[in-house]
């Protein structure tokens, strides 16, 4: 039989089971939280029918889900008589299973009947609240029939001749067992059963059979398992102390039994291991098969891709996370997908495309459900957050996009604009939030009209296995997981890659870049000896974007871990990410990259800055910057990217001169202007003065310092920005706050003051020129505007890819863009896809802006559609590129 | 629908032991001072075990230790309690391992002594007198014939959240 088809009636199955009972009590109980377990379970057999092509069985159970609808909505009233029709409505699916676990089809025939009843009922026709006989115990499971109900219905052609009763006689129990127990305790609703059970009419005869389907596997309580894990764990320990009384004792006589008793154990911990264990391509064995049905069904055409099927995730999360995952993958299809006709007319590649891609990430497993298709719709989820009184008008009109699109993991929450059979009843985020959030995951959705949305789930890793590197340092044993280690270097004292020191911080010059380092020790504070030894370790681990290595005594090999979480008591200590025990039986703490990374003051960025693969990963690398920090007009820092000044020159003092009561100075055989930090024009009266030299093509200014202090690297951060011009920002450069210069600020009023507006002044062949700008740093916006603007260009920057797309999408043109490639959201190269997809900017120029420009870069850039490449800080080479570009459209 | 009521708790408060106001506790001592808890709470009693360092910890957390595939956070009463530490690194110690909501601690101690059962009558509460610290460790001071017994409170014990405000 289909495995999908097997599965689906062992689950049904079992939620059948569930069913009758939650069924009952919801009879004595009528509570809202037993009511949406029941409707959900309808719901999802429902659904599977549905892509299994079992339209009767669907019907069926469209019927009885109608009629939980009007329960939920409070529309119909939970009486004996209501429950009885869906008890009802279950046993007919339970005949109509045990005919598919025979035949592996639906018996013929139909169910108009008990869909009429049901559908009467939905719709308050049939007076459910008749009372039931009176002497119906009220615990009893299927109370008896409602005679009036049932009498109405038996005109109809109920019974149909079974097509195959030999062949299905034998299987049809199964399901039956259920209501033959209560038959047993309510004799009296038998023949009304069969009555309305035709398909099985001998049920009552039969003797139960266990189903063939439901008895190849087996249910395990977790636990059990668990267990079972401790004790291999334990029988491991003690084989390891067995053999270690026998080594070196070879003739005895115990050797080879050992022997033998150590390969069962290994075997015996690795099937153990294994029961926990699976790869998450199990839970999406079935949705291609889903996918193509419904691809069929709504004729739309989607290309599935499947990414980290081979993902391992602990069995007990892979069950919970099996339904949602299903769920969404329907949802991307149903609703985020366009149909093909659509897509053709928005000029979208006919073929839309649901990608699930599955991997461990810093201690998580992060599983990632996007499609292409036209994105959630912001507009209608906030009509619909006001028409349900969840938010009032004022308060969703202040909400950003974000916080709108959160609504959709609301319970009973829909936009879909009609019920489909597929989706569009409101359960479904709601229930998928839950499940993750029961086993401590989390969910995060992006959403961007008309190009798609993708959800992230990102799951502990608390359960998993991992393959991790046990390293040793100061004599203490620490596990790093493998995922996060790109290499190992051993360096000793006289070899010529020896670890070198800048003001107390270790790097390390590996092949053409300098490492920083992190030293274990001094991290965790392990003490020891600090004195030279002659061999270090170094290892190299990739946090996100950033690559460090951390500097180790030893490193001993991997081991297969279970990570286990740290006690309460040390959770706040962000080195760890949880501990283990190692084969021997010792307990070994496990480094969390991520933490580590952290502490070094390495802002590590969100999980999804990771999803592009290793070229995306070599562009991320850290954005250091050069910065030179000096005094100017005050005992303040100030800093100014070292990449922007062209040269620091002192300049005797008696070489300034005045022209128009400003000061400037002959500089290789021009006239430059100079220009103080605050405005006031006291120059020192005697010696030397520095200046930083800002030069662009034929002009140079020179911005007056009190005294120059040091070039740092750093990570520019610009924490606090200020409104004064002039200013970027506050960042902390070397520990200390320094203010981040607005060079461009005083790149225009020296000339802008001096050389009257640029604009007519020269550069006369850009004028006019719309360029758009994307950069998501205000930093490097705040420094290219105004350059460009010098330069002639009309500049509009924006902060992001969507922004700019969505100023395309309201008709802006612009003769050339220039785009960052590292930015949050969309990036630079998804955004040049876009760009040149489709749309009025098809032909437009596109610069791509980085701060690391490589040949492999250029390569990429290049084939997402990008004109050229440019590094962040040339900014002659942006300028020449720009008008290469122009003018090279303007040829074409 | 037939809720099953545990007859008795494993890792429940003492009150559930009493039988006939008698409650049993486990003894242990540091520096002399005697203590008790409460002999449900203890699951097992160990003597010297191999603990690894858990660096960044609170001094009090001696380590991990394995307890039968099971990660155990040792815990030192010693310095927990504010005593000085033991100079000759307590190779000789100790320790006894309680169940805190599915978590397992080993209190490491000087050394453990007998069960006793005592009679709720011989039960004080703190003096006044008693340093603050001790008195949110202590439930309660047993009044023995020859010696006091001081009953910790366990939960409070391994309770880091308030230590780590100081």
């Amino acid at each position: 039989m289909d495995d999908l088809l097997s599965e689906f009636l062992t689950e049904t199955a079992e939620s059948l089971a569930t069913l009758d009972v939650e069924l009952v009590k919801l009879e004595q109980n009528p509570e809202p939280k037993i009511l949406s377990n029941i409707f959900r379970l309808v719901h999802t057999i429902k659904g599977t029918c549905g892509f299994l092509g079992l339209p009767r069985l669907e019907a069926v159970a469209h019927a009885g889900e109608n009629v939980l609808g009007k329960f939920r909505d409070g529309e119909l009233h939970v009486t004996p008589a209501a429950v009885t029709m869906i008890l009802t409505c279950l046993d007919r699916i339970k005949t109509i299973l045990s005919h598919i676990e025979a035949t592996e089809a639906e018996p013929e025939g139909d169910d108009k009947d008990l869909i009429a009843q049901l559908n009467a009922a939905a719709e308050g026709k049939l007076h459910l609240d008749d009372p039931a006989p009176a002497e119906e115990p009220a615990a009893a499971a299927p109370p008896p029939e409602p005679e009036p109900v049932v009498a109405e219905a038996e005109p109809a052609p109920v019974s149909q001749p079974e097509p195959e009763p030999v062949a299905a006689a034998p299987a049809q129990h199964q399901q039956e067992h259920e209501p033959e127990h209560e038959h047993e305790h309510v004799p009296a609703s038998v023949p009304v059963t069969q009555a309305i059970v035709p398909a099985a009419p001998s049920i009552a005869n039969e003797v139960p059979k266990e189903s063939a389907v439901a008895a190849q596997t087996i249910r395990v309580n977790v636990e059990l398992l668990e267990n079972l894990m401790t004790l291999v764990s334990e029988l491991v320990l003690t084989r390891n102390q067995l053999l270690q009384m026998v080594r070196g004792n070879d003739d005895s006589e115990f050797a080879t039994p050992l022997q033998r008793l150590s390969h069962i154990t290994t075997d015996l911990q690795e099937g153990v291991m294994k029961t926990r264990m699976q790869p998450i391509g199990n839970a999406w064995a079935k949705l291609p098969r889903i996918v193509r049905d419904l691809s069929v069904e709504m004729n739309k055409k989607i290309d599935l891709q499947m990414i980290g099927a081979e993902t391992e995730l602990d069995r007990q999360v892979l069950e919970l996370i099996k339904d949602p995952l299903t769920h969404m993958v329907r949802n991307s299809a149903d609703h985020g997908l366009e149909s093909t006709n659509e897509r053709r007319l928005i000029g979208k590649p006919e073929v839309g495309k649901i990608v699930l891609n599955a991997y461990h990430e810093g201690g998580h497993i992060i599983i990632e459900i996007s499609d292409d298709g036209r994105g959630l719709n912001i507009a209608r989820i906030r009509q619909k957050v006001m028409a349900n009184g969840l938010a009032t008008e004022s308060e969703v009109e202040q909400m950003t996009d974000q916080q709108v699109s959160q609504y959709i993991f609301r319970a009973g929450f829909s936009t879909a604009e009609k019920v489909t059979s597929v989706s569009g009843r409101g359960v479904g985020m709601d229930v998928v939030r839950t499940n993750i959030e029961k086993i401590g995951g989390t969910i995060e959705l992006k959403t961007q009209q008309g190009r798609g949305t993708s959800f992230i789930i990102k799951i502990p890793l608390t359960l998993a296995i991992v393959s991790a590197l046990i390293v040793e340092c100061a004599g203490e044993r620490f596990a790093i997981p493998q995922i996060s280690v790109l290499e190992l270097v051993r360096t000793t004292a006289n070899s010529e890659h020896g670890i070198e020191v800048i003001n107390n911080a270790p790097v390390l010059r590996l092949r053409d870049r300098l490492l920083p380092l992190v030293s274990l020790r001094t991290l965790l504070r392990l003490g020891g000896d600090a004195e030279e030894r002659t061999e270090t370790f170094i290892v190299v681990t990739q946090v996100g974007a950033y690559t460090f290595g951390i500097i180790v005594d030893r490193v001993f090999d991997t081991e297969e871990i279970v990570v286990k979480p740290v006690a309460p008591i040390l959770r706040h200590i962000s080195m760890f990410s949880g501990n283990t025990i190692l084969g021997d039986g010792s307990v070994i703490m496990i480094l969390d990259p991520n933490g580590i990374a952290g502490s070094t003051g390495e802002i590590v960025g969100g999980s999804q800055a990771a999803t592009e693969t290793a070229a995306a990963r070599d562009l991320h690398a850290e954005d250091r910057q050069s910065l030179l920090v000096f005094r100017a007009g005050g005992n303040d820092l100030k800093g100014v990217p070292l990449a922007l000044v062209a040269r620091l020159e002192e300049i005797e003092v008696e070489q300034i001169e005045h022209s128009h009561g400003k000061p400037v100075v002959q500089y290789r055989g021009k006239l430059m202007p100079l220009v103080t930090i605050d405005g006031s024009f006291d120059v020192r009266t005697e010696g030397r003065q520095p200046v930083l030299v800002f030069a662009d093509r034929e002009r140079s200014m020179g911005l007056v310092v009190d005294e120059i202090v040091d070039i740092v690297e750093e990570r520019l951060k610009v924490e606090l920005s200020v409104d004064q011009p002039g200013l970027i920002g506050t960042a902390v450069v070397s520990g200390k706050a320094t203010d981040i210069i607005d060079a461009g600020f005083y790149l225009t009023q020296a000339w802008g003051d001096w050389f009257g507006s640029p604009e007519q002044e020269f550069q006369g062949e850009n004028e006019g020129k719309r360029i758009l700008l994307v950069d998501d740093s205000p930093f490097f916006r705040n420094l290219l505007t105004p350059l460009l603007s010098v330069a002639g260009y009309e500049v509009v920057s924006v902060d992001s890819a969507d922004k700019a797309l969505s100023l395309r999408e309201a008709g802006d043109t612009f003769d050339a863009i220039i785009s960052d490639i590292e930015m949050p959201g969309m990036n630079g190269f998804d955004f040049a896809q876009a760009v040149r997809s489709e749309g009025r900017w098809a032909k437009v120029p596109l610069v791509a802006l980085s701060s690391h420009a490589t040949e492999k870069d250029f390569e990429r850039g290049r084939e997402v559609g990008f004109t050229d490449y440019v590094a962040k800080f040339d900014r002659d080479a942006l300028l020449q590129t720009l008008a290469q570009s122009l003018s090279a459209k303007g040829a074409a | 629908m037939n809720q099953i009521v545990p007859a008795t708790t494993k890792q429940g408060s003492h009150e559930i032991l009493s039988t006939e106001d008698h409650e049993e506790f486990v003894t242990m001592f540091i520096e002399g001072q005697m203590f008790g808890i409460p002999v449900l709470m203890v699951q097992d009693v160990l003597g010297s075990q191999k603990i690894t360092r858990i660096p960044l910890a609170p001094p009090e957390v001696a380590g991990s230790l394995n307890l039968r595939g099971r990660i155990v956070t040792a815990i030192d009463v010693r310095l927990r309690l504010r005593l000085p530490s033991r100079k000759e690194d307590g190779e000789d110690a100790m320790s006894v391992v309680v169940d805190m909501k599915g978590e397992l601690y080993s209190l490491r101690v000087d050394s453990v002594g007998e069960v006793l059962s005592l009679p709720a009558a011989k039960f004080e509460r703190n003096p006044p007198t008693l340093d603050p610290l001790w008195r949110e460790f202590s439930t309660g001071i047993y009044r023995l014939e020859n010696k006091l017994l001081v009953i910790l409170d366990v939960p409070r014990l391994l309770d880091f959240t308030k230590s780590e405000a100081l």
